[in-house]
């Protein structure tokens, strides 16, 4: 015989926090792991992180391992091919170089003549002298600095906008919405040469120009996903159950539309870093004596033919960063669908 | 439809206002004016500033500035060739740049189709690799990366094209810029119209026909293809904003006559009027070609046409 069961009074009260708050973090992480395992599976999403990490710790430490400082200049030493330390017993990268003279080529190697040949600059000198591989990871810091800054500032302002617009809709949204129809009509290139001609040249206003035209391609995105997001059952659950608009938009929404921001985030990065170098190119970009990826690439094309040392390792640290970006973006895109 | 473009042209026209206006103000702010003659007295600047309309309220000589400007005298250059008529030294360069950039986006496209439905219909490993290889270089790497490696390689080391744009040769000279700039546009259209080109093929219409006995080559032919090629029109806007900017400084690596380079010589040698009236140029064909892109849409698609919004 089966005893009876007689509900107690307990059955009828409400979970208590404690059950609540468990299980929905137990829910959280489930789904956070599940993303991270289905980023984790792309092989090429995670040599894209792979690259990433390793560029941001060369940027950061970079500068000061080679032995030589970032702006010291040393004229006598101009000009100086890469020579790399157990490589240059090899034959390869020591320090020589092809130098065309009007009786034709030679090969010559400063190192030998400057009775240098311990000293070794890995990327080798700069027309001042200096060493071209602590400018290099200076040049990788300070773009990425921009490209950072440029980026989470892009984030606050064209999320929240992007994500008032869509919540609210009607006429909020129409208004906010012509308002991006017309700023997005004007040439992103247009924006930024007009503010840095207004601008003092320099990091802040680079960001301040990038912050401008970038702005509303998050707002864009963040807008079209409140817009799917808000008309779903757990929303208007929310809703029904009286949450306020904070609440939802934070809590209920925000966390779902961060897979697109993410990725928005990554594209944005590789955005910010070519239109830095582009200022560069132009003539709008830092000031002399600092030194980006941009003012690297502009300095070192104008004496490539000659000397294609000075252009190739900031060009191949771009390429890298821009590749890197891309796949992490393909990788968060495909995750977190 | 109607609506639709009727609406599109009122936001180019308010857009174009917008422009002039920031415009209008920044020649106002910008330190420095076409009279900062030290031989020139007082009395000289005064009547000069009648002459051209300067001692006028600023509302009228808003007005005034936006008329011209609509006409098409984008005033004189200050520095760059002193007192030549902007819209002279534009008209002589802006056949060149149109000229690279309609190749540049021509031979993308083209490419870029090509790649992407290529690989959409014949589901094959080593295609699909060369596909993801150039497209992601293509998306993520600048145009002006290119150029610098096709400059030095090609150029320079194989002597194959001159490094320098040539007057007598204009083809030869302009091809690796063109490439360059297309490289960019051919990985996003290749992108796009595979995605497009898949999506298609798993239709419920090409199963039917492919149910009714159709052969592949017929079904991709007559209705793959032609479903898939029109969306690319809406991706092709998008691309024309890379390009402009790529141009600019692809044009100076090559030495190209085009606006790009004048453009940056107008910012070296700070002739502010010169790049005001440029930016104006910029911004309008910009606006005309966005204007064309959405409007050839429009026509095409009939869920636009129909009153509906483009996706």
């Amino acid at each position: 015989m089966v005893a009876k069961y007689v509900p107690k009074k307990e059955d009828f009260v409400f979970a208590s926090d404690q059950v609540k708050k468990s299980a929905v973090k137990e829910a959280v992480s489930g789904v956070k792991h599940e993303t991270f395992k289905r980023f984790m599976a792309q092989r090429s999403a995670v040599f894209g992180a792979v690259i990433l990490v390793l560029l941001i710790l060369l940027s950061l430490v970079g500068p000061y391992i080679s032995g030589h400082s970032y702006d010291e200049q040393n004229l006598s030493y101009a000009n100086m091919a890469p020579r790399v330390p157990l490589l240059s017993g090899l034959g390869i990268f020591d320090g020589s170089e092809d130098v065309p003279k009007t009786s034709g080529t030679i090969t010559e190697n400063k190192y030998e003549t400057l009775e240098i040949t311990d000293t070794y600059y890995l990327f080798g000198t700069d027309s001042l002298g200096r060493d071209m591989f602590a400018r290099c990871f200076m040049g990788l810091r300070i773009s990425l600095i921009i490209a950072f800054a440029a980026t989470m500032i892009n984030l606050i302002i064209g999320m929240n906008y992007g994500i008032i617009s869509g919540y609210f809709g009607g006429a909020t949204d129409l208004i906010m919405q012509r308002f991006i129809d017309i700023i997005s009509s004007i040439p992103t290139l247009v924006v930024v040469t007009l503010l840095m001609l207004v601008l003092q040249p320099g990091m802040g206003s680079i960001i301040v120009a990038l912050m401008v035209s970038g702005w509303f391609e998050m707002s864009l995105i963040a807008r079209a996903e409140v817009l799917k997001v808000k008309e779903l059952e757990y929303v208007q659950a929310a809703k029904t159950m009286g949450a306020g608009h904070m609440h939802i938009i934070f809590k209920d929404i925000v966390p779902n539309i961060v897979g697109k921001l993410v990725t928005q985030i990554m594209l944005s990065i590789p955005q910010a870093v070519f239109l830095e170098a582009f200022l560069s190119f132009v003539g709008l970009g830092m000031p002399a004596g600092t030194c980006s990826l941009g003012t690297l690439l502009s300095d070192g094309f104008k004496n490539a033919m000659l000397h294609p040392y000075k252009l190739l390792p900031a060009a191949i640290i771009m390429i890298l960063l821009m590749v890197g970006c891309h796949m992490v973006a393909e990788g968060v895109k495909k995750a977190t669908e | 439809m109607a609506r639709y473009i009727g609406k599109r042209i009122l936001i180019a026209i308010v857009t174009i206002l917008v422009i002039l206006f920031i415009l209008f103000l920044l020649l106002q702010l910008m330190p420095g004016s076409p009279f900062n003659d030290e031989k020139l007295s007082a009395e000289q600047i005064a009547v000069l500033k009648e002459k051209y309309g300067l001692d006028k309220p600023v509302v009228v000589q808003f007005l005034t500035y936006v008329k011209n400007m609509l006409k098409g005298d984008l005033g004189v250059s200050y520095a760059l060739s002193p007192d030549t008529p902007i819209t002279d030294l534009i008209a002589n360069r802006f056949p060149v740049t149109l000229k690279i950039g309609f190749f540049g986006m021509l031979l993308g496209t083209l490419t870029g189709m090509l790649l992407g439905f290529l690989t959409a219909f014949f589901k094959n490993k080593v295609l699909n690799v060369f596909y993801n290889i150039l497209t992601l270089l293509g998306v993520a790497v600048p145009s002006y990366l290119f150029a610098m490696c096709f400059s030095y390689f090609l150029g320079y080391r194989g002597k194959l094209f001159p490094l320098l744009y040539d007057f007598r040769s204009p083809i030869s000279s302009s091809i690796m810029a063109v490439v360059a700039m297309s490289l960019g546009v051919m990985a996003v259209i290749a992108r796009f119209s595979k995605a497009e080109a898949s999506d298609v093929m798993k239709s419920d219409y090409v199963l039917f026909a492919k149910c009714q006995g159709l052969s592949n080559t017929t079904t991709i032919l007559r209705y793959v293809l032609k479903n898939s090629m029109m969306p690319v029109i809406t991706v092709m806007a998008s691309l024309l904003v890379g390009l402009l900017t790529g141009s600019l400084v692809i044009e100076q690596m090559f030495s190209i006559p085009g606006v790009g380079g004048l453009l940056t010589n107008a910012i070296a040698v700070n002739d502010y009027s010169v790049v005001i009236a440029l930016s104006f140029v910029y911004s309008v064909l910009y606006i005309v070609v966005m204007l064309i892109l959405d409007i050839m849409y429009c026509v095409i698609d009939p869920r636009v046409r129909l009153g509906g919004k483009p996706e």
